[in-house]
């Protein structure tokens, strides 16, 4: 039970990944796609109607992770308080910018809401990685099962009392937000024509670079950081499908790019972070938040919830996803095909 | 208490009733979509669907804020009360995912549909998306009921050695006594504020005669649901909370009521200060006996007084309880009042004249808000000194390790954040309503119209 619900955790917050990361990787690049107030508008049109629902993968990752890991929510959550607030702002910022910047005819307006997305999207998707990777290096966890980390403290990695940032956290941060800003550019060239697009699929290739060369650099620095992990994929090799799945996503997302396939080159860029976020998963189990001092590790043993409200939990989760993935079907569907300059429907 | 647990109260509760005035704007407003939509399709009036598509706007401002200062809460419970997390997330958190699974994927799905599909999708998927986006709040709504619900009355549960509790039940935990109560009062005090909102801006354009058709339209229908709304918020919903608070929180209802000594034939206090040193209410004006009748239907029933009840166990702060209540329930009086005349003159016809009957309805369009943020108020700090009542307290669910610094830190963030969101959000909705319907009739695009992108 608790190993299938330490995977349906994993699989709920990877999902929200590919999916609310095209609206951020979508707020990276709309200051350099889109020059004109009609093409911001435009790429505000591609996400428009499921940026919302996209986010709605997080709360209810988060909700999840909060019934079957309690313990593992109460003290993450504690431990990276001024992260996570930060997060929350940054939230609010993206939201608040989408949906009011077209609400004042005003090019000062627009101006300033087009900045706060930006920047509210790349630092999500910097904090994103960040927070990953503190979880990948492990964290100080008392005895108690709990712990807490300032922002930073002598940004050494191997350090007893490391900080949130880091220059390991800082790199798969910084990669993190490379391999979103592809993602969203992918996403953002199906959903257009004409030189939006163009510019779209210019960016995934600058991107893509910068995520093969990140993802080489940030994997021989996770390996450094936890010999452990190179055992374990030795130990269990079957586990090599999530980073060769990964790397298989990468090559194909640029290939696709090239060809001027964009609908492949989103997939493949969405199996890219899948794999790599599986790959995470695998490398971490069981342990859910890793303690420098291993000793007092959480784990799917020490942090889960009782076995009878994982069980009932199963029984109402199995029907919210079905329903959850039928009115994204719905949606998607609905509004499927490339974003028009003039209408709000399919061209 | 030390500053760090008082920090995160302050915070919880700041960002908790500042959040709460988005959605019970926007589940009221949801049905009212609901409203303007099937009369529309039902009479073919274009002007039902262009006053649907004029509050749409409105809502997806306001839902858009309640989305993003909802957030905060979801992780807040983790962030700032990690004791209280671990120990009971095996058993709320089901509500709470619950949530996010069932309404919040619902709501967010169609309401895309709402803004941006009315041309691509013709009027009857419309319609439903509509329908969808109000099920969806309205579920949401539910979800958090249960979440409280539990905390003021723990059911479906046992307690692990290690202290935490465990889910033992759920379908108790579900079907919990305390739901039904919480959740119709909560809804109808949600309902009382859209249709204030409603009735407020139609007799706004009336009183500057502009607009003035769809001003008689939303007094119209602000009228009638606002004043059903209102007198079921005082019998039965309001009755059953009184009822239930009695039966199993006594220390909740005698702060509530100020009732310092225990009483048969207990009156109820209409007006009076309370005095906690002395333990009494200066000036008080108190209706004999009627307080044991409403909570125990017996003139002479015995009301537990807050000296039958040991001092560890009184709400922290009584006065503060006792004067939100009054509020709240001060301002459901005045309600009922205001939309009875109101309703009255409309039977008369009278209504789109009277003036003076325009002027209260618009000025009266803020209070229901005050009303709902008193009775969470009420709830919330009378269920004090309790996190999970009776069993867990207060004081046992902070996260230790943060300190009073980073939760100050973060507290004056959110004020700051909050504010500017305020001034921002007021901006807009009242750009929106001066613009009032004959803005989106000439709306060359829907799309655009009703989101601006």
């Amino acid at each position: 039970m608790t190993t299938l619900w330490f995977i349906l955790v994993a699989g709920m917050l990877s999902v929200y990944v590919v999916l609310d990361g095209f609206d951020l990787g979508a707020g990276v690049i709309h200051l350099f796609a889109a020059q004109t107030d009609a093409e911001r508008r435009l790429i505000l049109r591609t996400i428009g109607p499921v940026w919302d629902g996209n986010e709605v993968w997080l709360i209810a990752a988060g909700g999840t992770l909060f019934f079957a890991f309690p313990m593992l929510y109460a003290s993450g959550f504690s431990g990276f308080y001024l992260p996570l607030i930060i997060v929350l702002w940054l939230l609010m910022g993206r939201g608040v910018a989408i949906e009011l910047r077209s609400h004042l005819k005003n090019p000062v307006w627009s101006s300033f809401w087009d900045g706060v997305f930006f920047l509210a999207s790349a630092l999500l998707a910097i904090f994103f990685g960040a927070a990953l990777a503190n979880v990948v290096r492990g964290v100080p966890l008392g005895r108690n099962g709990y712990f807490f980390e300032p922002l930073w403290t002598n940004f050494d990695p191997r350090s007893p009392q490391p900080g949130i940032l880091d220059w390991y956290t800082i790199l798969i941060g910084l990669l993190a937000c490379a391999a979103l800003t592809m993602h969203g550019a992918t996403y953002v060239a199906g959903k257009t024509a004409g030189p939006v697009n163009e510019r779209a699929r210019r960016i995934v290739f600058r991107a893509w670079l910068a995520t093969v060369g990140l993802t080489v650099l940030g994997t021989i620095a996770t390996f450094w950081i936890r010999h452990s992990l190179l055992t374990r994929f030795g130990d269990q090799p079957w586990g090599l499908i999530f980073p060769l799945a990964a790397l298989g996503g990468l090559a194909l997302a640029g290939h696709a790019n090239a060809r001027g396939r964009e609908r492949t080159a989103f997939l493949a860029s969405s199996l890219f972070l899948l794999g790599l976020l599986a790959a995470t998963a695998f490398s971490l189990y069981p342990d859910v938040l890793p303690g420098i001092v291993s000793a007092n590790s959480l784990t799917i043993h020490n942090a889960a919830a009782g076995d009878y409200g994982l069980k009932v939990g199963l029984v109402w989760w199995i029907i919210g996803m079905i329903l959850a993935a039928t009115y994204s079907i719905i949606t998607y569907r609905l509004f499927r095909g490339r974003v028009g300059m003039q209408e709000g429907r399919p061209s | 208490m030390d500053d760090a647990t008082i920090a995160s109260r302050i915070q919880f509760a700041f960002t908790l009733t500042y959040h709460y005035l988005f959605p019970q704007l926007t589940m009221s407003l949801a049905l009212m979509l609901v409203i303007f939509k099937t009369l529309y399709l039902w009479k073919g009036d274009d002007r039902y669907n262009i006053a649907a598509q004029f509050w749409a706007k409105i809502f997806a401002i306001t839902f858009v804020v309640g989305v993003v200062t909802g957030i905060p809460m979801e992780f807040q419970f983790g962030t700032n009360w990690a004791r209280f997390s671990a120990a009971t997330g095996a058993i709320i958190a089901q509500t709470l995912a619950m949530e996010g699974a069932f309404a919040f994927f619902l709501e967010s799905a169609f309401l895309g549909i709402l803004l941006f599909g009315e041309r691509s999708f013709g009027p009857r998927v419309h319609w439903l998306s509509a329908v969808l986006v109000w099920l969806g709040t309205w579920a949401s709504g539910g979800f958090i009921i249960a979440t409280n619900a539990w905390m003021q009355h723990p059911v479906g549960y046992t307690i692990q050695p290690d202290g935490k509790f465990a889910l033992h039940d759920y379908w108790a935990v579900l079907f919990n006594s305390w739901i039904v109560p919480e959740y119709l009062h909560a809804i109808g005090g949600s309902v009382i504020t859209g249709s204030f909102v409603l009735a407020g801006l139609g007799a706004y354009y009336l009183l500057i005669r502009r607009q003035e058709e769809y001003g008689k339209m939303f007094c119209t229908i602000g009228v009638v649901v606002g004043f059903i709304a209102a007198a079921l918020q005082l019998f039965p919903s309001g009755d059953l909370e009184g009822r239930q608070v009695a039966d199993h929180q006594p220390a909740k209802l005698a702060a509530m009521e100020g009732l310092f000594h225990s009483e048969s034939g207990a009156g109820i206090a209409i007006l009076g200060q309370p005095d906690t040193t002395n333990q009494r209410l200066d000036n008080p004006l108190i209706v004999p006996k009627v307080l044991s009748f409403l909570t125990y239907r017996n003139w002479k029933a015995r009301v537990t007084g807050l000296d039958s009840i040991p001092r560890n166990q009184w709400p922290d702060n009584i006065p503060f309880v006792y004067f939100v209540y009054h509020i709240m329930v001060g301002l459901g009086t005045i309600f009922i009042t205001i939309m009875a005349l109101a309703l009255l003159l409309l039977w008369r016809r009278r209504l789109f004249e009277s003036r003076w009957m325009l002027w209260l309805l618009m000025l009266a369009a803020p209070f229901p808000f005050i009303a709902n943020s008193a009775g969470w108020i009420t709830a919330e700090m009378g269920r004090q000194p309790w996190l999970v009542y009776g069993l867990q307290r207060t004081v046992s669910g902070t996260s230790t390790m943060v300190s009073a610094g980073n939760v100050l830190f973060t507290l004056m963030g959110f004020a700051g954040i909050y504010l500017m969101l305020g001034l921002l959000y007021v901006v807009l909705v009242v750009q929106e309503a001066t613009r009032g319907p004959h803005a989106v009739e000439s709306s060359p695009d829907l799309a655009e119209g009703l989101t601006g992108y």
